[in-house]
């Protein structure tokens, strides 16, 4: 009562609730219109084949939220994922185990750890040389995409062995309990990542240097750290989704995970996680991803707007997103 | 510059004047009746209050009890949801800030609402700059810059940006921006909340110019004293209601708190122990903060509070973020006898000691985080169990919290930015005592908040210090440190100048340290002692 002004100007329902439950209305609303666009929307194969697809850009998108929520922004995660997919096909093909299964086990950590690397360089960078990530990651998504084209000699590395290839097959094409694996993939991650960043110490320090950087500094936490981590989180995630990826088509390009970064940076605001950091919300994040992959999928099946028009509506989504949330918390 | 601009509507005025006669001044703003609701809460009830011209009209109470609502329907940041007002005689309407600004109605805001980028003259005419046909003319609002600070009796160049102005440089630029435009009633907000003494002089000095003018000023401040020197007629409010309206001459300070709080207040200030006499926790020597403090020394004991008394920008705040390593600097610093060496804030803390900072809204708490994330953030370590925050420890922790330091809420998931400066302040103080730190740094312990929760933090200093621990109060308030602290150093331009302690701790003594007006030899040989 000693402040009534306050509090209700700040009307809380208006701010936090309706930013928190705006991704999954919309992308209920989604469900809905592609089932009266198309019978074969609602069909089990279309559905479990949109969660498959929206794999990548999920996981890489809940990293993302992590350098967002503490405030920097990662451009670089799609050449990022090329060039991590370029080492580890190149491992693969050097074939110094002979189990093709221990081979792909330890592909797959080497990608972990080339991903955590690029992630640390990135992070390093920003915080230690003091420059603005976005100047950073533009930087850096120069410089993979060109180490791709430069190791693939401007065309494609591939799989060479087509026994690896069958071995690896299954992590992308193969399922569980009639539910294929990129959806565990999606859910392991998300769950991990909302651990981290809901219920630790970690995640706390990652929401307060996004809130406010001095109040975090002069509460003793390690601005630097914190920000650095969230980077190398960022490369974790990138790598689990080059795992998942390099078994769809066995290669990698030049142009692999071309825009990449536009869709995981829409799937996060999309999500309600503030873009200039102090609020995250990974499921809201993995809601966006699933929204980017839907409006997609009944572009496709409706063919009321063409299919090449893709990219134009997810670049206008980012855009209504910000205007919408925006207007969700009118006090700023 | 025109400094009053008359509204187009004489007539009725003249027939006003006419009839009341000369003696008494024709009110140049009149409020019937405001009221104002938000939802079913209503913050403001039923306030008549005229305002009258080369009038200074002081408005007191506690926080919460509608001032800052009160100068927002009068300034057209909000509608009163009942209630008229009238401007000059006339029934007006207020449209929103710019509509009041064209009838001559000026808000000074508490709050600093400056560009940190562009420089002073650049925010100064920001929306109204001064043109040469296409062109900007930058050397007449560099002129008049230059003016509108000398005004207040600031020298300074108008092309610095503001961001690298002082909080009180800033406080004084934003004033003057606001006196630049033609103005015939002005509210002043709190202006003197960041100000020293003889800036808040120079500030007086502008408002008796003003008022010779014939404008009609309305004054809000939490400084009784203040009110007591400016103002003609003081205005009391507690709980959104009016209380009194009395000539100023007719009301001592302690009458004004006594009608804002509306019980008696006694001992604003808690006894004070003894000077204690044992080792020294914190021993400093020689310490430089680059660019604002030099060649620091000093010594805390066990149990002590000691003052740092300045002006703005002398640099006692950088001296000790420095210290705490919050920012560049070196020296010798000794806690508990062994030589330390502090990179940042946690260093501190592992070493007991901590710093509050005075920068509450920008520094100390995360405004969008509720109460619970901002209490346990500095010893977050303290509440989990391996990287997993235990959140029943932390609600718990809460709930002691609130009892301890009495922060007052109606509910506990409000956001920290929700909170009254009192409350705030509570708040960071159960923060950083999370940390049950042996040294305690509190940079303007009460700035901004009202008079019932100041007398709390000087309570719970005390406590502090009757536990042992040893406290550090840097204050603008000359008379928070002289009622709390057992000795005072004084800081000048980045040294320390002096040292009063006892019967010597008197405004006079600190002030003629402070400005280095009147620096007599007996000054000079305390620094050299010092």
């Amino acid at each position: 009562m000693n402040e009534p002004i306050q509090s209700v100007r700040s009307s809380l329902w208006s701010r936090v609730d309706l930013g928190a439950v705006a991704p999954f209305a919309a992308l209920a609303a989604l469900l809905l219109l592609g089932t009266l666009v198309s019978p074969r929307f609602m069909s089990v194969d279309n559905l479990s084949n949109v969660l498959t697809r929206s794999a990548f850009i999920a996981t890489i998108a809940v990293g993302a939220t992590f350098v967002i929520t503490a405030g920097g922004l990662d451009l670089s995660v799609g050449s990022m994922a090329a060039f991590v997919a370029g080492i580890m096909i190149l491992f693969l093909n050097g074939g110094l185990i002979e189990n093709p299964v221990l081979l792909i086990a330890f592909g797959m950590i080497l990608a972990l750890f080339v991903g955590a690397l690029c992630g640390l360089a990135n992070g390093l960078t920003t915080t230690l040389g003091r420059i603005e990530p976005f100047i950073v990651t533009l930087g850096t998504m120069g410089i993979f995409r060109s180490l791709v084209t430069w190791l693939a000699q401007g065309g494609s590395i591939v799989i060479k062995s087509s026994e690896l290839r069958s071995a690896y097959r299954p992590v992308y094409f193969g399922d569980v309990f009639g539910a294929p694996i990129p959806i565990f993939v999606i859910l392991g991650v998300a769950a991990i990542g909302a651990f981290i960043l809901y219920r630790t110490a970690y995640g706390r320090h990652v929401t307060a240097v996004g809130s406010n950087e001095e109040v975090a500094r002069y509460s003793g936490i390690n601005v630097t750290r914190v920000r650095t981590i969230t980077f190398v989180l960022q490369g974790l995630c990138v790598a689990i989704a080059v795992i998942v990826y390099v078994p769809r088509l066995g290669s990698t390009t030049s142009t692999t995970g071309l825009l990449w970064e536009l869709q995981a940076i829409t799937a996060v605001v999309i999500g309600g996680t503030r873009l200039r950091g102090g609020v995250g919300r990974i499921w809201g994040t993995i809601a966006g991803a699933l929204i980017l992959e839907v409006i997609g999928n009944i572009m496709v099946l409706s063919d009321l707007v063409s299919e090449y028009l893709i990219g134009a509506v997810q670049g206008a989504i980012i855009v209504i997103a910000m205007l919408a949330q925006r207007s969700l918390s009118r006090t700023r | 510059m025109p400094a009053c601009l008359s509204p187009p509507r004489p007539a009725g005025l003249a027939l006003v004047n006419i009839a009341v006669g000369e003696e008494t001044p024709s009110p140049a703003l009149e409020a019937f009746g405001l009221s104002k609701s938000f939802g079913p809460t209503e913050v403001l009830s039923d306030i008549s209050l005229a305002f009258a011209r080369g009038e200074v009209h002081a408005i007191v109470g506690e926080n919460g009890a509608g001032k800052s609502t009160l100068m927002k329907l009068l300034s057209g940041h909000l509608e009163p949801t009942k209630g008229a007002l009238s401007l000059g005689g006339e029934r007006i309407v207020l449209r929103g800030p710019v509509d009041a600004e064209r009838r001559g109605i000026v808000l000074v805001h508490q709050e600093i609402l400056l560009a940190p980028h562009l420089t002073i003259a650049q925010n100064m005419f920001l929306g109204r700059e001064l043109r040469r046909g296409a062109t900007l003319d930058d050397r007449a609002m560099n002129r008049r810059a230059i003016e509108a600070m000398r005004a207040l009796g600031v020298e300074i160049a108008p092309n610095i940006a503001v961001e690298r102005l002082s909080i009180a440089q800033r406080q004084l630029a934003q004033i003057a921006r606001a006196l630049i435009a033609p103005h015939e009633i002005v509210i002043f907000d709190e202006p003197t909340a960041s100000l020293t003494p003889v800036e808040t002089d120079a500030l007086h000095r502008r408002i008796l110019e003003m008022k010779a003018k014939g404008v009609a000023i309305l004054y809000i401040s939490h400084r009784l004293n203040e009110v007591k020197a400016i103002a003609d007629r003081v205005t009391v409010l507690r709980d959104g209601k009016w209380i009194a309206t009395r000539p100023a001459s007719a009301l001592e300070p302690v009458d004004m708190a006594r009608l804002m709080v509306g019980r008696d207040l006694l001992n604003l200030y808690p006894d004070r122990s003894p000077r204690p006499s044992g080792t020294p926790v914190l021993e400093v020597a020689d310490f430089n903060a680059p660019g604002y403090a030099a060649g620091a020394s000093f010594a805390l004991r066990k149990g002590e509070i000691l003052g740092f008394a300045g002006l703005i920008g002398a640099g006692r705040t950088e001296l000790f973020e420095a210290l705490l390593g919050l920012r560049a600097g070196r020296g010798e610093i000794k806690v508990g006898g062994r030589t330390i060496r502090l990179h940042n804030a946690r260093d501190g803390m592992n070493a007991g000691i901590v710093y509050l900072t005075e920068d509450r809204k920008g520094k100390g708490l995360l405004l969008q985080e509720n109460l619970t994330v901002n209490l346990t953030l500095a010893a977050l370590d303290r509440f989990s169990n391996g990287p997993l925050i235990d959140r029943a420890r932390e609600a718990k922790a809460l709930d002691e919290a609130i009892v301890d330091f009495d922060i007052r809420l109606g509910d506990k998931n409000r956001l920290a930015g929700e909170l009254s400066g009192g409350n705030q302040q509570k708040l960071l103080l159960a923060k950083m005592m999370l940390l049950n730190p042996q040294i305690v740094v509190i940079d303007e312990p009460t700035r901004g908040i009202d008079i019932g929760a100041k007398q709390q933090v000087y309570r719970f200093i005390a406590a502090l210090c009757a536990q042992g621990k040893s406290v550090v109060v840097i204050s603008s308030e000359m008379g928070e440190l002289i009622g709390l602290c057992h000795r005072i150093l004084i800081m000048r331009a980045g040294r320390i100048v002096g040292e009063v302690e006892g019967e010597a701790m008197t405004e006079d003594e600190i002030v003629v340290h402070a400005t280095g007006v009147g620096a007599s030899a007996a000054a000079a040989s305390t620094a050299r002692r010092a």
